[in-house]
């Protein structure tokens, strides 16, 4: 087997600036609309006393647990020993300090006054997860950073595998702590469960996979660097097995509301009778996000096409969206179960929700406040893969993988 | 010696307008009290006028914390006193937001560039003045029929 | 850190001699003696302050209680942003006090009653705020420090009786007792200000009284021969989301 050699990313100049543009004028859009939204205040956004959390938090909340997932690969090959993915793992760091950035950067845009923010990392309040998460959040991003440094300088591979393991566990307290920001509101028949935690860990592990693999099939595909069947097969059956294991935890999420607290009313809501959240439910987080993909990623022939196993991805991390938005504002549009044997008739001012589910609509700034996020990303991406060595020259089983090398040597 | 001595008084020649000119600007600001707030009939401010110059902040942080977690209101420095003393007022008695461009501390903050957000939450006019007209707590024993009285009066928004 | 402050405060207006009568009065005696300009001393754990609440009492078509704390708190001085509709705004604006009208799915009994912030003991707002500007008062309040308040919302998540509210927008007009200002978040906090001034009700209770319908009994949860824990042995009474085990400063009878 050769050497893994590293190159910066070689598209044309014209491209990559394009991308760069693009990206740039997205990220500032976004801005702007941050910076609307904090003008104003919160109500030109479709989020309430009922609604609090919303677009925004769809986006950051995906973007977090994505970036967490997508440190996976690098895991895989550092702790678990696959060699084969050893190559893989550069890319993998990069894009989990990116995505977290985005994410995190689209959480504290929405609060009522991002100029505190200073606040929040000064003052603690060691009961709440929140606290907790702003160290998650931050020694994650050190630690990745740690990690990309033991990958690439000769100087740091002793410490590789130490950093990698402890990274590893690091994600997996960080995904653990964001699941139980929701799932320790005990407050909400939607929440108050700890299998939201779990759920999120499994959850992270397919939407980070995802977003890797497009970013890496569009990445090598732009400067025709080969990316062998095997290796794509092995991401793409590694991608399936954490589909499987969302559904897995979607029904027991809800068997568990159904038998174990007896939320049936909440459960009628979600699953029949909640209009857009029904829909987006059924449709969005299990037909098209995990059943389609899933059905595209076991197929013989279309699993190993390149654009279908990316259409999956792309499909994944639609429902990875629809999930977010079923479980962070379903669950708050449903109302407040505060007097069981009761229907709430009144419940302060007319529009004042009380014992009827919430609307919301979201508002064309709170989504361009997400995009941003997402293309801080991948702008972060874009650039560092360009300066910087971190992709694999060739992805080829043959240069990636000992025993096919040693095969055809 | 001497050298230094001429380079000196070189430097500080050509630094005199510059000295000149903040101190001439120092006085405008420091002259500045609302002619038309209360403060203008007073011969100074709760602590010294040096002291609240460079203390205000310090002052009112501290009673800041005294009252959202004691419960200690209304004290010497709290900055409802600021508002009572300072407001000024237009021709025609009504007060003008202490916030407002060029009032007492939105002209100081003004130049000194720093955000004045005290008033993002806190009220700008004197209680008891304007939109500002809440009624004081009344004795406990006098408050039902204190209460009576008031029943029927507005005690909220007044109507311009 | 705080009692230090204290200390150099009472010093301070000793020595100055400002306000001597009330200075005087609070050094010579306990801290539960709030004169009518203020207290001068720090809340202490010696009260905590709650409510009981009696459905039965409370009338059908009556808000004396909601319209109170509305001119109290100076929540009538918000205002509807322009081009927001009603619908929405009755949902954005700030409530501190909300009249529930409920209706039993067996019986159609109805049941009317006013719901606020219930003063949990352990208050799941105080759990999760990351700042700690969600804070519970010594004397049982729970309220926000809206100067560390950061905006996160997330004790609104965690609130199981929606008593809080987020201010979505600029707040031009606020009395000097109840501050409120966009990006921040808040509540019912039991007319801090009024017991701050030695007076011993809420706004809504007194005006509740005044209509004579009596249905809200506020006092010290701590004071055994008080008239709150008088009314609380003498009806039976019980928490709103009782199996969450807050033990809120707010019960209900005939719910």
């Amino acid at each position: 087997m050769k050497r893994i050699v590293y190159r910066e990313w070689l598209i044309e100049p014209e491209r990559y600036w394009g991308l760069l543009a693009i990206l740039g004028g997205v990220i500032a859009i976004g801005g702007l609309a941050a910076l609307y939204m904090e003008h104003h205040g919160h109500w030109v956004t479709g989020m309430s006393n009922s609604v609090v959390w919303g677009t925004p938090h769809i986006f950051a909340v995906f973007l977090i647990i994505a970036a967490s997932g997508a440190l996976n690969v690098a895991s895989i090959g550092t702790v678990f020993n696959r060699t084969v993915y050893k190559p893989l793992g550069r890319l993998s760091g990069l894009l989990a300090a990116a995505l977290l950035v985005g994410g995190l950067l689209v959480l504290v845009l929405d609060l009522g006054r991002p100029e505190r923010l200073i606040v929040a990392l000064t003052t603690y309040n060691f009961s709440s997860i929140f606290s907790w998460n702003i160290f998650l959040y931050t020694g994650f991003l050190a630690l990745v950073i740690g990690y990309l440094w033991t990958m690439a300088d000769r100087k740091g591979q002793p410490f590789n595998r130490p950093i990698g393991m402890f990274a590893f566990l690091w994600r997996l307290a960080l995904t653990t702590g964001t699941g139980s920001i929701f799932g320790f509101l005990v407050g909400r028949q939607a929440y108050d469960t700890a299998i939201l935690a779990p759920m999120f860990v499994v959850m992270s592990f397919a939407y980070g996979l995802a977003v890797y693999m497009l970013v890496l099939i569009y990445s090598c595909t732009a400067d025709g660097r080969p990316i062998g069947p095997l290796i794509l097969r092995r991401l793409k059956n590694l991608l399936a097995l954490f589909i499987a294991g969302i559904l897995y935890f979607t029904l027991v999420y809800h068997l568990t509301k159904l038998y174990g607290a007896k939320y049936d009313a909440f459960e009628h809501f979600l699953l029949l009778g909640g209009g857009t959240y029904t829909l987006v439910f059924w449709l969005g987080w299990i037909v098209l996000g995990s059943l389609a993909p899933l059905g595209i990623l076991y197929h013989p022939e279309l699993s190993k096409d390149r654009d279908w196993v990316s259409a999956a991805c792309g499909l994944i991390i639609f429902g990875g969206l629809a999930a977010m938005y079923v479980i962070i504002i379903g669950s708050q549009a449903y109302p407040l179960e505060m007097f069981p044997g009761h229907r709430v008739l009144e419940f302060g001012a007319a529009g004042d929700v009380g014992g009827r589910v919430a609307s919301y609509a979201p508002s064309i700034p709170e989504l361009l406040l997400g995009l941003g996020g997402t293309a801080v990303a991948l702008f972060i991406t874009a650039v560092g893969i360009r300066v910087l060595q971190f992709l694999p020259e060739s992805l080829a089983d043959r240069d990636v993988d000992p025993h096919i090398a040693a095969k055809s040597a | 010696m001497a050298k230094a001595v001429v380079t000196w008084g070189i430097v500080s020649l050509m630094l005199m307008p510059l000295l000149y000119g903040t101190l001439a600007q120092a006085e405008a600001i420091g002259g500045f009290v609302v002619p038309t707030s209360k403060a203008a009939q007073l011969d100074r401010c709760v602590e010294p006028t040096e002291a609240m110059r460079r203390y205000h902040m310090d002052l009112i942080r501290h009673q800041r914390d005294t009252t959202v977690y004691g419960g200690i209101r209304g004290t010497k420095h709290s900055m409802s006193g600021c508002v009572d003393c300072h407001a000024g007022h237009d021709a025609s008695g009504e007060p003008i937001p202490v916030a407002a461009p060029g009032q007492f501390c939105q002209a100081c903050h003004h130049y000194a560039a720093i955000k004045l957000n005290c008033f993002d939450c806190h009220a700008t006019v004197p209680k008891g003045e304007a939109w500002n007209q809440e009624p004081e707590p009344t004795a406990p024993e006098a408050n039902w029929m204190m209460n009576l009285l008031d029943l029927h009066l507005p005690r909220g928004r007044v109507t311009p | 850190m705080k009692q230090d402050h204290d200390t150099i405060d009472q010093g301070r207006r000793a020595l100055l001699g400002a306000a001597a009568v009330g200075a005087a009065a609070t050094v010579g005696f306990s801290s539960t003696i709030v004169s009518a300009e203020g207290r001068k001393t720090p809340v202490t754990a010696e009260h905590r302050w709650g409510m009981l609440i009696d459905t039965s009492k409370c009338a059908d078509g009556c808000t004396a209680c909601v319209d109170a704390c509305e001119l109290e708190n100076g929540l009538n001085l918000q205002e509807r942003p322009h081009g927001l509709s009603q619908q929405k705004w009755d949902d954005q604006r700030s409530t501190w006090i909300r009249k529930v009208r409920l209706q039993d799915n067996l019986s159609g009994q109805i049941t009317q009653l006013p719901l606020m912030c219930q003063h949990c003991e352990k208050p799941p707002c105080v759990d999760v705020c990351p700042t700690g500007a969600s804070f519970k008062r010594a004397d049982g309040i729970v309220m926000v420090d809206r100067h560390i308040c950061i905006g996160c919302r997330y004790c609104m998540m965690a609130c199981p009786y929606k008593a809080r509210s987020f201010i979505h927008e600029p707040v031009e007009h606020k009395f000097t007792r109840a501050p409120r200002g966009k990006g921040c978040v808040e509540s019912c906090n039991l007319c801090a200000h009024r017991l701050d001034h030695g007076e011993n009700n809420t706004a809504c209770a007194e005006a509740c009284a005044q209509t004579g319908h009596q249905a809200i009994t506020f006092g010290d949860l701590n004071h055994a021969n008080g008239k709150l824990r008088q009314a609380l042995k003498a009806t039976k009474n019980r928490q709103i989301r009782e199996d969450l085990k807050l033990n809120t400063g707010v019960r209900y009878a005939g719910l």
